[in-house]
């Protein structure tokens, strides 16, 4: 034992510079990180349930649309518009139940933890959000072997697999920190899973993942066009398939998911701290 | 250490705490006891900064609870009521992750692990999952992990309820073991008397969000005029009556929830 009483003080209390704590920030967001990264490994058992439901998708459902040619995909097969579709709707699954760790967290009390702990409350969310894609990069993989092994023609290019990282981080942090703002509203489990069940579908079928929207009629366009799925979906589009266009520039994609990510961070930045009291 | 003025906080019409000024000194283990709903926790939660208050102010370790939480943060361990150890993950993690947000330096960070989880007694299980831990060791490392940081200020909310008598006496005797040794204030509430006269230097007695009592537990016992009373007696004196008209089921559930937990 080699306590010693004198050094009580953790480090720089205070009055470091704007550099220093920016530095810390990104420690703390890191810390978070890997302490969730150290959860999934003690029990990845999540993750290999997760494989079925994008297979079901493309196997079965991308098989069946592929055969009858109902849906106009331009110059690419069904399966090939499908693929970036199945893998930002697995993204989304993923991450609108991801609250439920926070109800789960309030309701044993280890949320009272991390707030007494001087880390900035948009850190403790971000880091959150950021966990979350460690999850939606699992379905990547998943989704992207899938469906290499269905013989999907897809950009396998350096630069589109980084592209495709970064999409999915923004879209996951997205998500996620939308399911904790509901999470920290709701704050009971059984109204939490109802209002994400709620949520799953229209967010899916309101977007462009499994149709594009010019077969939408106008109003439905309308919701697709302010759903952040559309843009996510549109981002993996433009990198994974070969020669990929989207609706918009892949920068405005991942500026839109950007700044509504930053935005959710910073309501949920404040609901978090009520979680705890 | 800790001084608070006027302390007040209000739920719609409730108050809960109710104008508390009290002061707790350096090297003091406090007690804070009373009925459910008196306002133990409350006032806790505002002192750690998790709730601010509708009027009054705090100072804990110099600093004002309101204006500058993240510098109390800094100096200050909390063990809430419930459970907050992560069942999911090893005792050196729940350690490892705070190690890091208190921003404890990577050199250092290994040792003082250590060193928190041995001063606990958890050394022999640090590298085993949380959710095979006995109650009395998931208590113990949920203090090793207020400690990591070296805190002014521990705040302990109920550290037993739930704990067989053996688990409670080992708790007791590292609270007392962490006063000794690093002269930290603690703050502690509980509804177990005998814990109370045992470890607190001196005790206030809450009800309905007053302060109605406060002194060391011999003195409330003399207080009271009569021969052999007991810290019991003083408590039931206060706030007896009205024992079994708060708390509540939602207050229940959670302390039921947390006793099964940690069996």
């Amino acid at each position: 034992m080699s306590l010693s009483v004198s050094s009580n003080a953790v480090r720089g209390t205070g009055g470091a510079g704007p550099f220093e704590r920016v530095g810390d920030f990104v420690r703390q967001t890191v810390a978070i990180v890997g302490y969730e990264a150290r959860k999934l490994s003690h029990d990845p058992s999540e993750l290999l349930f997760r494989v079925v439901q994008p297979a079901l998708w493309l196997v079965i459902f991308g098989g069946v649309f592929s055969t009858i040619h109902a849906i106009p995909t331009g110059s690419y097969s069904y399966l090939q518009f499908l693929t970036p579709g199945i893998l930002a709707q697995s993204v989304l699954f993923i991450a609108i139940f991801y609250g439920i760790a926070s109800i789960r967290e309030r309701e044993l009390g280890i949320i009272t933890k991390f707030l007494v702990s001087p880390t900035p409350r948009f850190v403790l969310v971000g880091g959150r959000g950021l966990s979350a894609s460690m999850r939606g990069l699992s379905q990547a993989l998943i989704v992207v072997l899938l469906a290499i092994a269905l013989g999907v023609q897809l950009n396998l290019t350096v630069l589109g697999l980084l592209g495709v990282v970064l999409a999915i981080v923004l879209g996951s942090a997205l998500f996620s920190t939308l399911s904790m703002i509901i999470a920290s509203i709701v704050k009971t489990q059984e109204r939490f899973l109802g209002i994400g069940q709620l949520l799953t579908m229209p967010l899916f079928f309101a977007s462009n993942a499994i149709y594009p929207l010019s077969i939408m009629p106008r109003w439905l366009q309308y919701f697709a066009l302010a759903n952040p799925l559309t843009y996510l979906v549109d981002a993996l589009r433009i990198l994974m398939l070969p020669n990929g266009t989207g609706l918009f520039p892949l920068y405005v994609d991942l500026a839109v998911l950007f700044f509504v990510t930053l935005g959710l961070i910073l309501v949920e930045s404040r609901l978090y701290p009520r979680m705890a009291q | 250490m800790l001084t608070t003025h006027e302390l007040t906080r209000k739920f719609g019409e409730l108050t809960a705490v109710d104008h508390l000024s009290v002061s707790v000194a350096a090297g003091e283990i406090f007690g804070l006891i009373g009925p459910n709903g008196a306002g133990k926790t409350t006032s806790i939660k505002m002192l750690t900064t998790l709730l601010p208050p509708t009027s009054g102010t705090a100072e804990v370790a110099g600093y004002d609870i309101v204006r500058h939480p993240e510098q109390v943060r800094r100096n200050i361990g909390y063990v809430p009521q419930l459970i907050s150890a992560d069942a999911q993950v090893t005792g050196y993690e729940n350690l490892w992750v705070f190690a890091r947000l208190y921003l404890i330096p990577r050199a250092e960070r290994d040792r003082r692990i250590r060193d928190a989880l041995e001063f606990m007694g958890l050394s022999a299980v640090a590298d085993e999952l949380v959710k095979n831990y006995s109650g009395g060791m998931i208590r113990r490392l949920e203090i090793a992990q207020a400690l990591l940081h070296r805190p002014r200020a521990l705040f302990l909310d109920e550290p037993t309820v739930g704990l067989d008598p053996m688990a409670r006496d080992a708790v007791w005797e590292q609270i007392e073991r962490l006063r000794e040794r690093f002269g930290t204030s603690i703050v502690l509430t509980t509804h177990y008397m005998e814990e109370a006269d045992r470890l607190c230097g001196r005790v206030a007695v809450m009800h309905r969000g007053k302060m109605v009592a406060l002194g060391k537990p011999s003195e409330l016992k003399a207080s009271l005029g009569r021969p052999g009373a007991s810290l019991e007696d003083v408590f039931v004196h206060y706030a007896g009556a009205e024992v079994e008209l708060s708390g509540g089921y939602r207050e229940a559930g959670r302390t039921r929830r947390v006793a099964v937990r940690l069996e």
